[in-house]
């Protein structure tokens, strides 16, 4: 049950939260459009591409060696992480950067996993995409930049809450999915917003969701960083610097000894913000598209190679490894991809609509746009259970 | 005058998009293989309403 002054302070709640945020939405669900498909774009661009087939007697070459190689071609740079993809199972990828620390890698290298040979190097903001890609992530601003577009993918959730408060009121005479193509554009335009409004309500919801939480990547990181992974190193706080390093094949089988059911995701080198000053971090993954996300940490000594311990993340760790899929739409092969494509032109339609609503209706009283008399008396409830 | 729709007959069709969308994202997360196909399946109906309905040729009175 809605009175009439609820109403209009949701519609309040609407169209200013709908106002501040419609066009950075528009950005981001414009830059998001050609993002869904960035794997598909790299591997058309020759950026990336699979290694030739071998027989499946083929071994698997030294991790050492492939670190080796990545040094040769890089002398001056640090190796800051291994990592491994899902899709890609006979490549190693190697980052690298000025020092190991470093936020910016300066050389991303592919390697075959079975041979160990160099395959190719991933271009670094290079092309359209990476422009794509800083719009939609950070708009060249950094964390500032970020943290800003969460903001407006809160306001997004308070239209998205408010719009469906109203579609009730709005709709108490309509049967859905009325569209009246027959009268004023503004009233077709009202009907296709509410339409695709209430129809992509879910998923919109949970893309805007998950993506506050993208974006608050860098914060929940740090906390983690100065949290679990700081106690978990506490009690080699005091040793002497590393000198020398073990052997990383033995230190990746040291890591599958403590989950065998487990694959590796990514090894951070110590000294990176992953890892410790004398410990490498291997973060494991299971094999199910919700497991492959859930990534399990071992620590592992830097020294004598072996795993001395392994914990499971926090919960607000998980939360941001959980809403990265369900933002980037990457868990269900292509046609899942194809269908959060179709999903966000809807949206945008839903904005574009909006925003059109709000340019032709603005001298048109509240109560007229509602469908019911200023004068009209009777009208405190207008929905009723 | 149109008459007015009861609340159940106005959430009735949201309710049900709402819920199946939310059941084909979380599917596709936790099973691979049918799963996956549930999860198309699924999310494919809020398109399909929503462009089916925004196209759909009503008759002029």
């Amino acid at each position: 049950m809605l009175t009439r002054s609820a109403i209009k302070r949701w519609y309040l709640v609407h169209k200013w939260t709908s106002l501040v945020c419609t066009v950075f939405m528009l950005l981001l669900c414009l830059t998001g459009l050609p993002l869904i498909f960035a794997d598909e774009i790299d591997r058309a661009l020759g950026f990336t591409l699979s290694p030739s087939p071998l027989p499946e007697t083929a071994g698997r070459a030294n991790l050492d060696d492939i670190i080796a190689a990545a040094r040769q071609r890089r002398p001056g740079d640090a190796v800051q992480f291994i990592v491994a993809d899902p899709d890609e199972p006979d490549i190693w990828f190697v980052r690298m950067a000025k020092t190991v620390a470093a936020d910016e890698p300066s050389a991303f290298y592919a390697f075959d996993a079975r041979t160990g040979g160099y395959l190719y190097e991933y271009p670094l903001d290079q092309g359209v995409m990476s422009v794509v890609l800083r719009l939609h992530v950070d708009l060249f601003a950094g964390l500032p930049g970020m943290l800003l577009l969460g903001f407006m993918g809160l306001l997004l959730v308070a239209s998205l809450v408010s719009g469906v408060v109203l579609y009730g009121p709005f709709m108490r005479k309509l049967a859905f999915g009325t569209v009246r193509h027959h009268q004023s554009p503004r009233l077709k335009w009202l009907d296709l917003h509410n339409l695709f409004g209430i129809a992509t309500l879910a998923w919109f919801l949970v893309v805007g969701v998950t993506g506050v939480i993208n974006t608050l990547a860098v914060p929940i990181f740090s906390q983690w960083q100065s949290g679990q992974l700081a106690e978990m190193l506490e009690p080699y706080r005091d040793r002497q610097p590393l000198q020398q390093t073990a052997a990383l094949q033995k230190m990746l089988l040291a890591a599958y000894a403590v989950a065998p059911e487990l694959s590796l995701s990514f090894i951070a080198f110590p000294g990176n913000h992953f890892a410790g000053p004398h410990h490498f971090v291997a973060f494991l993954q299971g094999g199910s598209p919700l497991t492959a996300r859930l990534l399990k940490p071992v620590l592992i000594d830097a020294q004598t190679g072996l795993a001395v311990a392994s914990v499971e993340l926090p919960l607000y760790v998980k939360a941001l490894l959980l809403s990265k899929p369900l933002h980037f739409g990457d868990y269900g092969g292509l046609p899942l991809k194809l269908i959060w494509a179709l999903l966000d032109m809807l949206s945008i339609a839903v904005l574009g609509s909006g925003l059109y609503l709000w340019l032709k209706k603005r001298n048109i009283p509240f109560e007229v746009r509602l469908g019911i008399a200023p004068d009209e008396k009777s009208t405190k409830r207008l929905d009723s259970a | 005058m149109k008459t007015r729709l009861t609340v159940s007959r106005t959430w009735r069709v949201p309710m049900t998009l709402a819920f199946t969308s939310a059941c084909g994202l979380v599917t596709g997360l936790l099973f691979d293989g049918p799963g996956d196909a549930v999860s198309w399946l699924v999310l494919a109906v809020p398109v399909v309403v929503a462009v089916g309905f925004a196209i759909r040729v009503v008759p002029t009175k």
